[in-house]
């Protein structure tokens, strides 16, 4: 066993990641993640590790992309505006197929928007963001512990498949303390031998590249990459299942808001209401097949999100019309209240009507709007 | 005297509306941003001027600015102000920006901006670190500072760089007019920076180019200084780093004389 320590998510995933075997951290200052640079500013300089701060999130990401190209565990982290002047690297990593972790701690939007928590980045993150046919394995922590876990493991996902993983937190789990469990871990990084630099020791010239111009080899590649997402599609989901067994309605959430959704789970069992939860932690690969079993038996879902619904989106299609989908949202910093979801839920269980509340309270049928 | 022969002769701008102020105690950007508006009152600006406002402690100037302002997107200001100032030649374009958003993200921005001959005014507030976001490095930290992202000091050795001195970094561009460091840590030297200041939006109602001052300012917080220390700090430690005077003038490079 590791030892237990109090500590806020973005220095544990500082910290995980230290210990996974990151290498190379580059970052900018942006609100709430600025503990997780700080904290690689102080520890990776002593460790003989790099750590730079960057002039720009476009040139860190692109630090990140000749880290990884060099073959460095490397990682960088933000907050929303500096992810989106990260989404061009990301694309070249993907098309590059360099391994990297990329940290969003996620506030409200768009544009400046503010620093309150957020879950608005959710299409951004699973569904493209920049260009290209691309993914990215995407991890949706609810807890410190997980946050540090996730992190370590992210490393060799990102590792095995070559591709970017990215850690999709908001402003409370970055900067929430809680107790966690940090354990020692050998990393085991694979051979890279496609990595450029180092002693050639008479092997062919390798090349990190996203450009060809000859024909059918761009086409070529993304079938490749396609096997890839099929493979991680396969290995790769992570779910949590609360009570769903004899549910009459399951919430879906993910991150903070599934925190809240397991506090109106509990009230609402107390109540003797059969309320189930279903909490996706990849949220790419998203678990449509768990949650579309799950639709054979429940026929009412409630989604709680903190934006105007995006990961809904996904719980429909999951479905495909097996169950009702309702939904919950506050956008632009706010965040979902335990007494707003209960009031749903009766609204939904009893009336058995489709509603989503606004945060004024008032219930819109939400399948019309 | 009766009171209607009475001349205010001092007081806040009317452009200043009764709102409090959002800065720290001690630090720089209120008084800098006192005399900017007093030069557009002075010239009467107001009614056709847009305030560009940057990410950093002053995107705050809204709440309490009578001037229209457009904020943009960190360190893009000098590109907004392009977009603005070629679109409206007769709209006066005022540029406020911290030394983060200039010279660390939108260094790229200014640089090009200066080189084209923007018509343009930039007020760049210099205080050695990144106010906004809690005391980060910043790009004109001095060596030996500490930042929570330079826990030990900055130092070059390690890789950290050296502080950028942004006038002389300009000075080169024959697109720009009209360039000065000032600072605001004593009364002569806020009238110094207002003399400056003046001559920067002259540049501009002159359809000369592209005009910039930096002004050196206190950030007391973010340096775990008491205010008064904190204007030593700029006196002692600042000025050395980065020499006051005027850079170019008329589009000539002059030797800065404080
Ligand atoms: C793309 C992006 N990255 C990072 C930030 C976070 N951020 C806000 S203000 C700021 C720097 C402020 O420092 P400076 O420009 O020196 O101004 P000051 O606050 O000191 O006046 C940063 C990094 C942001 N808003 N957008
Ligand atoms: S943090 Fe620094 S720059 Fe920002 S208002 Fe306070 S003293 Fe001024």
């Amino acid at each position: 066993m590791g030892e237990r320590v109090l500590m806020k998510g973005n220095e544990a995933i500082a910290e995980a990641a230290i210990r996974a075997g990151v290498q190379s951290y580059f970052g900018y200052p942006i609100t709430p993640q600025n503990e997780l640079i700080a904290y690689m500013a102080l520890h990776m300089p002593r460790k003989g590790r790099t750590f730079i701060q960057a002039e720009s999130e476009v040139a860190a990401i692109n630090m990140v992309y000749g880290a990884a190209a060099a073959g460095m565990r490397s990682m960088t982290s933000s907050s929303s505006p500096g992810i989106s002047l990260k989404q061009e690297g990301i694309s070249y990593l993907v098309g590059a197929q360099l391994p990297a972790v990329i940290v969003n701690i996620m506030r409200g939007g768009p544009g400046l928007g503010n620093i309150a928590p957020s879950q608005a980045d959710y299409f951004q993150s699973c569904k493209g963001g920049g260009h290209g046919d691309y993914h990215l394995v995407v991890y949706a922590p609810s807890t410190v512990q997980e946050a540090a876990d996730l992190t370590a493991k992210s490393f060799d996902v990102a590792d095995r498949y070559r591709n970017p993983v990215l850690i999709l937190g908001d402003a409370i789990i970055g900067q929430m303390m809680e107790p966690v469990t940090l354990s020692e871990i050998q990393p085991d990084p694979p051979p890279k031998p496609w990595a450029v630099g180092g002693a050639r020791n008479g092997r062919k010239p390798n090349l990190i590249n996203s450009l060809s111009l000859e024909e059918g080899v761009i086409e070529e590649w993304n079938w490749l990459f396609k096997a890839k997402y099929e493979a991680i599609k396969q290995n790769e989901p992570m779910l949590e299942m609360l009570r769903c067994e004899d549910a009459d309605l399951i919430l879906i959430a993910y991150g903070t808001t599934s925190r809240i959704c397991k506090e109106v789970l509990r009230q609402a069992r107390a109540k003797g209401l059969k309320i189930g939860l279903i909490r996706p932690i990849t949220l790419w690969p998203f678990p449509y097949q768990a949650i579309a079993r799950a639709a054979r038996k429940t026929r009412e879902f409630l989604v709680v999100e903190m934006s105007l619904g995006q990961m809904v989106e996904d719980v429909q299609l999951a479905v495909l019309g097996d169950a009702a989908v309702h939904f919950h949202g506050r956008p632009g910093g706010g965040i979902p209240r335990e007494q707003d979801i209960m009031e749903i839920i009766a609204h939904v269980l009893a009336n058995k009507r489709a509603g989503a509340i606004t945060t004024r309270g008032t219930v819109i049928d939400w399948k019309a709007s | 005297m009766s009171d209607t022969d009475m001349q205010k002769i001092a007081g806040r701008s009317s452009l200043w509306n009764d709102r409090p102020s959002p800065y720290c105690p001690g630090c720089g950007h209120g008084v800098v941003h006192r005399v900017i508006c007093e030069l557009i009152e002075e010239y009467k600006l107001a009614d056709n001027c847009v305030f560009m406002a940057p990410v950093g402690c002053s995107i705050l100037a809204y709440t309490f600015l009578d001037l229209d302002v457009c904020q943009s997107a960190h360190g893009r200001t000098p590109a907004v102000a392009t977009g603005i100032k070629r679109s409206r030649p007769d709209t006066f374009v005022l540029a406020y920006q911290g030394d983060g958003d200039l010279a660390s993200i939108g260094t790229a921005e200014i640089v090009h901006a200066a080189n084209r001959g923007e018509n343009i005014t930039t007020v760049f507030v210099n205080n050695a670190i990144y106010g906004m976001t809690g005391g980060q490095m910043a790009p004109t930290t001095l060596p030996g500072q500490k930042a929570t992202t330079c826990p030990g000091g900055r130092d070059a050795a390690s890789g950290m760089g050296h502080p950028i001195r942004i006038c002389e970094l300009l000075q080169s561009l024959d697109g720009v007019t009209y360039l000065a460091r000032s600072s605001v840590h004593t009364p002569a030297n806020v009238i110094k920076t207002k003399q400056a200041i003046k001559k920067a939006f002259d540049v501009q109602l002159n359809r000369k180019g592209f005009s910039l001052v930096e002004v050196l300012s206190s950030c007391p917080v973010n340096w775990g200084m008491q205010p008064v220390e904190s204007l030593d700090f700029v006196a002692n430690n600042m000025a050395p780093q980065y020499p006051l005077g005027e850079y170019k003038v008329d589009g000539v490079c002059v030797a800065p004389k404080a």
